[in-house]
């Protein structure tokens, strides 16, 4: 005869209560892990998926994802000349937040050097890749679009043409995906009264120089768009990305662009290290506390549950012992009762997250390697609950009945 | 320890709770002897010490000092056990109490099989065995209650099918007619009396009933924790009335 569960269906709602009491708990817990893995895949999402072996960057700096970045876009003509390279790409992002049926639409965006990178890597779950070198977008279904809307981001309006899913930045906010160009274009996007007022104060500033007073022809040019001027320089892009063929040295190509003096090269495992280490590393170290916390808390609950529910069988349990019960009966009754709280709870939380989990704002992931870890959590927040349990009953005597 | 042997001897038993001037005496030098198949009825006042001689022979309290014999086995010399307590409960010895301690979460034939579970009796032999006590006290209607849907007559039936479910060869009963009227307790007695008779078991009944004296074979008298007469009781009117 199993006591544990001759005593469960006995008092059936006030256990099911509180295995769902204990289920939310552990929920929280599986919650606060899978936006902890979250936080660690959107932080890497885009270095894993982007297929770049090399991140040239701006010297000194850690690259574009970790502070600003800025580098000439002909970068990318001196890498693809170096020996072992297949490709390399100008990289640019950057953050914006506009307006979109007037509702806040924030977004990461992310400049692809079409046509060498038009978006194969990207996981479309509808549309296409960016078959124009203008005026298209990939986004994110985090972000609301649906394909053929329509965006206007400064002068130029761009429609949706592919939908990607769980591509979000380190803040959450979906990527959206342009073509190299557009991306410059939306990230340097002046009005056309401040470039009236840019080209002036540029004629100014020649017109007080010697130069401007000996050639006067310099004061008519200073007011031709920045483009048309070869003294001033091409936009800068985030990072060059480079891939190499299959079987070269890493190393030694490394070495070689370490040996510039104006760029910083990393790799793909030290884009991520600097990514985790340093980025998301403390977001990361919070959300890992937390989750400690809550097993902490998790278990201090569930031990004073089933103490309580030990101290409610106080009376049978002595007469159990009075009858000449053995302690493994004892202890089997409150044992198999926590591990079947414990196990109630998990399979809630399991079920329950998985409907939950993806209403929530930012990803939240729930692996298989968490979820054998949690079930180990707790097995053993079970035995140890019990342990408060199976002590208090131990601790009692036979005679408490006849008294 | 055999069956036919077995009887309880208790040598110069004293119980003693706290130390100093919190001392109380609860028992002291008692000194007694059950046969086998013998029905006792030890009577007394409240205080008188029946409950503490109770616990002590039923293993649940162990003496100041004294020993008691269980057959020819000394169970405990003093405080120290000489024997696993825990399995000779078991084993030999029955408890009726005034409340009847039915586990709640238990129908009244699994209360039964429980006692019976605990000692190695097997699945379908312990149900059986606990069915055919539940009848032979007339309460096997009741089985597949829980207890809280029994009368207190019934629940004290069920309690009894309990503590006779091992065959036991002592059965311990502390008042445990007080929560019944006067004929439900007059055939709780009678009950101990046939189960003495058929099982050869030895009964110990603490009451204050004296009602049923006529039922017991011999009578111990206690007060102020001492033992003041072990008597026969009336055989003729027990007779007349058995």
């Amino acid at each position: 005869m199993n006591l544990a569960l001759k005593d469960i269906r006995h008092n059936l709602s006030r256990f099911s209560l509180t295995a769902l009491g204990i289920g939310m708990l552990l929920m929280i817990v599986m919650g606060m892990g899978g936006i902890y893995q979250g936080l660690i895949q959107e932080a890497t999402l885009l270095v894993d998926n982007i297929g770049a072996d090399l991140w040239v960057v701006q010297r000194e700096t850690r690259g574009p994802f970790a502070e600003i970045s800025r580098i000439p876009r002909n970068l990318e003509d001196r890498l693809k000349s170096m020996p072992g390279v297949v490709s390399a790409r100008a990289f640019v992002t950057y953050p914006v937040q506009r307006e979109f049926r007037d509702k806040p639409l924030r977004m990461q965006i992310q400049g692809l050097s079409w046509p060498d990178d038009r978006g194969a890597w990207l996981p479309l779950v509808a549309g296409r890749r960016i078959e124009s070198a203008h005026y298209e977008m990939i986004v994110d279904q985090i972000l609301g679009l649906g394909l053929g809307d329509k965006v206007k981001l400064g002068k130029n309006v761009y429609t949706v043409v592919g939908i990607t899913k769980n591509m979000s930045s380190m803040a959450g906010d979906g990527l959206a995906f342009f073509t190299l160009l557009d991306a410059l274009d939306i990230q340097y996007d002046y009005s056309g009264e401040a470039i009236r007022i840019e080209r002036e104060a540029r004629r100014w500033r020649v017109a007080k120089q010697d130069i401007g007073a000996t050639l006067p022809s310099l004061l008519e040019r200073a007011l031709l768009p920045s483009s048309n001027l070869a003294a001033l320089p091409t936009p800068y892009v985030s990072a060059v990305l480079v891939t190499l063929f299959p079987g070269t040295n890493v190393n030694t190509v490394v070495e070689k662009i370490s040996g510039w003096t104006d760029v910083t090269v990393f790799t793909r495992d030290q884009q991520n290290e600097l990514l985790l280490r340093g980025v998301v590393d403390r977001a990361r170290r919070q959300l890992g506390l937390f989750r400690s916390l809550l097993i902490v808390i998790s278990t201090i609950i569930m031990a004073l549950i089933i103490y309580t529910l030990t101290l409610e069988k106080i009376h049978d349990i002595a007469m159990l012992k009075l009858i000449g019960a053995r302690n493994s009966v004892i202890l089997g009754l409150i044992l198999q009762q926590a591990l079947l709280l414990g196990f109630l709870g998990y399979i809630f939380a399991f079920y329950v997250g998985k409907w939950v989990f993806p209403m929530f704002p930012r990803r939240v992931v729930i692996n298989a390697d968490d979820l054998i870890y949690l079930a180990m959590i707790v097995f053993v927040i079970s035995i140890l609950s019990a342990g408060l349990g199976i002590w208090k009953a131990l601790s009692v005597e036979p005679n408490e009945v006849v008294s | 320890m055999t069956a036919s042997t077995l009887a309880i001897r208790g040598q110069s038993l004293t119980k003693i709770y706290g130390s100093g001037n919190a001392e109380v005496t609860a028992m002291e030098d008692v000194s007694f002897f059950l046969s086998t198949g013998e029905v006792v009825a030890l009577l007394g006042p409240s205080g008188a010490g029946k409950s503490t001689l109770l616990t002590i022979v039923g293993l649940i309290n162990s003496p100041t000092s004294g020993r008691l014999f269980i057959g020819e086995d000394l169970v405990t010399d003093g405080p120290a056990a000489k024997v696993n307590l825990r399995a000779y409960r078991r084993r030999f010895i029955g408890y009726v109490l005034q409340k009847t301690n039915l586990i709640p979460f238990l129908t009244a034939v699994e209360n039964v099989r429980l006692a019976l579970e605990i000692n190695d009796v097997s699945g379908r032999a312990a149900r059986n065995r606990a069915m055919e006590l539940l009848k032979s006290l007339d309460v096997v209607h009741r089985s597949g209650n829980l207890p809280y849907m029994l009368s207190g007559g019934e629940q004290q039936r069920v309690a009894i099918a309990r503590a006779l479910a091992n065959r036991p060869r002592l059965v311990l009963a502390d008042e445990p007619t007080a929560a019944l009227d006067s004929v439900r307790g007059r055939q709780v007695m009678e009950l101990f009396r046939t189960v003495a008779r058929e099982y050869g078991t030895t009964v110990m009944v603490a009451t204050h009933d004296h009602r049923s004296l006529d039922i017991f074979d011999r009578i111990l008298e206690m007060e102020d924790g001492k033992l003041l007469s072990q008597r026969h009781a009336d055989i003729s009117s027990r007779i007349a009335k058995v």
